[in-house]
């Protein structure tokens, strides 16, 4: 047993850093999950329900944002999927610096640890995952547990960046050229790219923040010359293209998973790489002020970003025509879990990249900002299909992962009880949204006709969580007690499947070779 | 920041405009034509509903056509897809790229228009002033009145508030006039609202995450009949004064007092 522990701890190896990345992530998913749930609970009535002080609200609040999009979406995406598909699907050993990689995976772990301390110390933070002062700093609140450990995640999320962008660049097996490379392989380095660009932003603003609260600095305190739109600013300019950071490997692997069970080529691959992924990147900075629409910032800034905002629907129009192209005449086996995820999450993000259009027009956003129509946009088109993605891909990466296979019943069972509460609960949020239910709010007695639809959302994320424990717990008992999976259970083409099972350290005896002209997405030809 | 301060200007210079006209004619404020904002938010509101629920429908109804008409039905069949020439790929990006790019210009468009409804306050307005702070809404009129979490408006008149906050962060939002905007320290920011029904109450709640008790930040819009207004405001107005008096009293006796004192 203590061999083993030490061996994880002290691995290099990309496929357990990301084994180890897919625990932790899984880890702040359960907890803010269940903050999740105390939040409904809460809401289920009118007036206090399951506690008396608003502040035990207020730091779920806080921690169910902050661990689900830092702790959860983020190290999944970018952490285990990376770690684990990147070196696979490009023919590499590893990846550029094994060392750095486990140093990244434990600081990481640092972060998770940090964040949930919010649940030992006396004052944990009330600041909600943006952290906006002034509130942030006049609080009694730990604001620093927030600053550290958005800073700890970040570090763990550079290194990442430098190391996946390193590897692609520089260790690609003969052949695997650029244009071949896999979608996910492509859009997970542009979300480094963006984490590069950006996350240096992020770290700035929460640093400055503590610097105000504990430090007497007046960055943001206006009563001795600071501005506090400053923070917001800054906050946006990360956390807007942060989205994209998520949305490009969630949508990628998708992509992955669509080609696989249509067996089907990636239609227009060209339009997908360089409209859609790179298209993404080059508009992701400067649509922030979206974010900003109701807080004074000029007119010509507020118009001028409701146009680049309405114009991320092009890049993102090419990934949906893509990726619905790529089921047309492909050998489409719809009913297995991956594929059932993949299908649920393009009906989820056609939902809420809809529903994204109104917001971003700045004069009706006027109405909707900050009201649930917002927290219902943002679930619907980033938090879950985001999750799906990561399910999915967890599925479809299972039986080389563990050289076992799930329970294909149970794993269909937990699609449909999330897909289903999904709908419940976010359509019924976004409908009252529109009738003016604004969010964070503790108590909403100003609002009593919207107690049904509360009650009817607390059930819809009862029937989500009970659809994600089942898929844990699937995996858990797949991985221990599942039956031998075969080498390449999907029959997919590409270069992840033709490693024994699981992949040993190093993955291949040798260095793949490939013909020229190889695709990973290449079924038509056998 | 910029546009307060140059509405403000452009107030300033169109106050005196108005007042030269108004002495050759009284029914010049009349005439002004509102453009309430929020019906129009009701009109784009239902416009772009519709434009995103044909783009929906479309896609999902492709997706599950395709998905059904290209199930698999024999374990061995592999993806049989058309073979895309240059010329065919290009399209296929460029022609969807034009028309969600058509449909975004159109969109911004309208939202522009509406935009300056909800940013270009009539002439004939009544302005208050509201200063947030955890948890309350004070406005004062412009003849010193005072109320707290209750904006009393006479029907018929714009209302607009010049907003500024004295601690963390507030968001003054009327869901029933389809408006918010923050307030915030060290900031003035403005929005306004038309009432147009007397008798009618309109809910103001907070919508920016302002501290422990930001869920019951509450106060309500009290739109009047104008002669009702004109009423409470006249009285509420004297007391205003009669309390100025009185301080002012208050602080010459003082003074007086404070002599008196010196000089014994």
């Amino acid at each position: 047993m203590g061999k083993v522990l030490k061996e994880w701890i002290f691995t290099t190896d990309h496929k357990r850093v990301g084994i180890l990345y897919l625990i932790g992530s899984i880890a702040a998913f359960a907890v803010a999950g269940i903050t999740a749930l105390l939040i409904r609970a809460e809401l289920t009535t009118l007036g206090p329900t399951i506690t008396d002080n608003p502040a035990n609200y207020n730091v779920w609040l806080y921690f169910h944002g902050a661990a689900m999009i830092l702790g959860f979406q983020i190290p999944a995406l970018t952490g285990f999927m990376a770690n684990y598909f990147i070196p696979l699907m490009i023919g590499a050993k590893d990846v550029a610096f094994p060392r750095l990689n486990a140093f990244s995976v434990w600081l990481f772990f640092m972060g998770i640890i940090l964040a949930l301390l919010t649940f030992v110390v006396p004052d944990p933070p009330d600041i909600m995952w943006t952290g906006y002062p002034p509130y942030s700093i006049i609080t009694a609140g730990n604001t620093a547990l927030y600053t550290f450990t958005v800073l700890l995640i970040g570090f763990a999320s550079i290194l990442g960046g430098v190391n996946f962008l390193t590897t692609v660049t520089f260790m690609r097996a003969p052949n695997v050229t650029w244009n071949r490379l896999n979608i996910f392989v492509w859009a997970t380095c542009a979300a480094f790219v963006i984490q590069l660009i950006f996350v240096p932003v992020l770290g700035t603003a929460v640093t400055l923040l503590t610097f105000d609260k504990y430090l007497g600095t007046n960055f943001f305190d206006t009563t001795t010359g600071g501005d506090v739109l400053t923070y917001q600013n800054l906050f946006w300019f990360y956390s807007h293209p942060a989205v994209y950071v998520i949305l490009l490997p969630f949508f990628a692997i998708i992509f992955e998973i669509v080609a696989t069970f249509s067996k089907n080529r990636i239609f227009n691959y060209k339009m997908v790489v360089y409209g859609g992924i790179i298209g993404i990147v080059l508009i992701s900075g400067e649509v922030w002020i979206h974010h900003l629409f109701v807080t004074g910032m000029p007119d010509w800034l507020r118009v001028g970003q409701m146009v680049t905002t309405l114009l991320i629907s092009v890049p993102v129009g090419f990934l949906m025509i893509g990726l619905v192209g790529t089921l047309f005449r492909g050998s489409i086996d719809w009913n297995k879990t991956p594929m059932l995820y993949a299908i649920g999450f393009i009906v989820l993000f056609l939902i809420g990249g809809l529903t994204g259009i109104p917001n971003a027009i700045a004069s009706l956003d006027l109405h909707i900002s900050d009201t649930y129509f917002i927290v219902g946009h943002f679930h619907y088109v980033m938090a879950v299909a985001g999750t799906f993605g990561i399910f999915a891909g967890t599925y479809y990466i299972f039986p080389k992962m563990t050289g076992r296979m799930y329970n294909e019943a149970i794993g269909k069972l937990g699609f449909w009880l999330t897909f289903i509460g999904t709908n419940v609960t976010f359509w019924v949020m976004m409908d009252i949204g529109i009738d003016g239910m604004p969010r964070r709010y503790y108590d909403y007695s100003q609002f009593p006709q919207f107690e049904q639809a509360h009650q009817v959302m607390t059930v819809g994320a009862l029937l989500v969580g009970a659809g994600f424990i089942l898929a844990v717990f699937n995996w858990l008992q797949g991985a221990i007690a599942g039956k031998k999976a075969p080498d390449n259970p999907w029959g997919s083409k590409s270069l992840e499947w033709t490693t024994a099972t699981p992949p040993p350290p190093g993955n291949w005896p040798e260095v793949p070779t490939l013909e020229e002209g190889w695709s990973p997405y290449a079924y038509e030809k056998s | 920041m910029c546009s307060v301060r140059s509405s403000k200007g452009l107030a300033a210079c169109t106050t005196t405009l108005m007042s030269i006209f108004l002495m050759f004619s009284t029914n010049a404020i009349a005439l002004e034509k509102i453009n309430d904002p929020a019906p129009g938010w009701d009109r784009l509101w239902h416009e772009v509903v519709v434009d995103i629920t044909i783009l929906g429908v479309v896609f999902a109804f492709i997706t599950f056509y395709f998905i059904y008409k290209y199930r698999r039905k024999d374990p061995n069949q592999v993806g049989n897809p058309p073979k895309l020439s240059p010329a065919m790929a290009l399209g296929w990006a460029l022609i969807p790229g034009f028309a969600f790019m058509a449909d975004d210009f159109f969109l911004a468009a309208n939202g522009w228009k509406l935009w300056n409804d909800y940013r270009r306050v009539p002439e004939d307005r009544m302005e208050i002033k509201l200063e947030s702070g955890m948890y309350s809404w004070d406005y004062t009129y412009p003849n010193g009145a005072q109320t707290r979490n209750e904006v009393r408006v006479p029907a018929g008149k714009p209302i607009m508030l010049r907003m500024t906050s004295r601690d963390t962060l507030h968001s003054h939002f009327i869901p029933d006039y389809r408006v918010k905007e923050d307030s915030m320290p060290g900031r003035v920011t403005y929005l306004w609202f038309y009432p147009k029904k007397a008798g009618t109450e309109h809910l103001i709640t907070c919508a920016e995450y302002c501290g422990i008790m930001h869920s019951y930040m509450v106060g309500k819009v009290v739109v009047l009949a104008p002669n009702e207004f004109a009423q409470w405001y006249a009285q509420e107005g004297a007391k205003v004064a009669e309390k100025k008096a009185a301080v002012i009293d208050k602080a010459v006796v003082d003074t007086e007092t404070e002599v008196l004192a010196e000089g014994v």
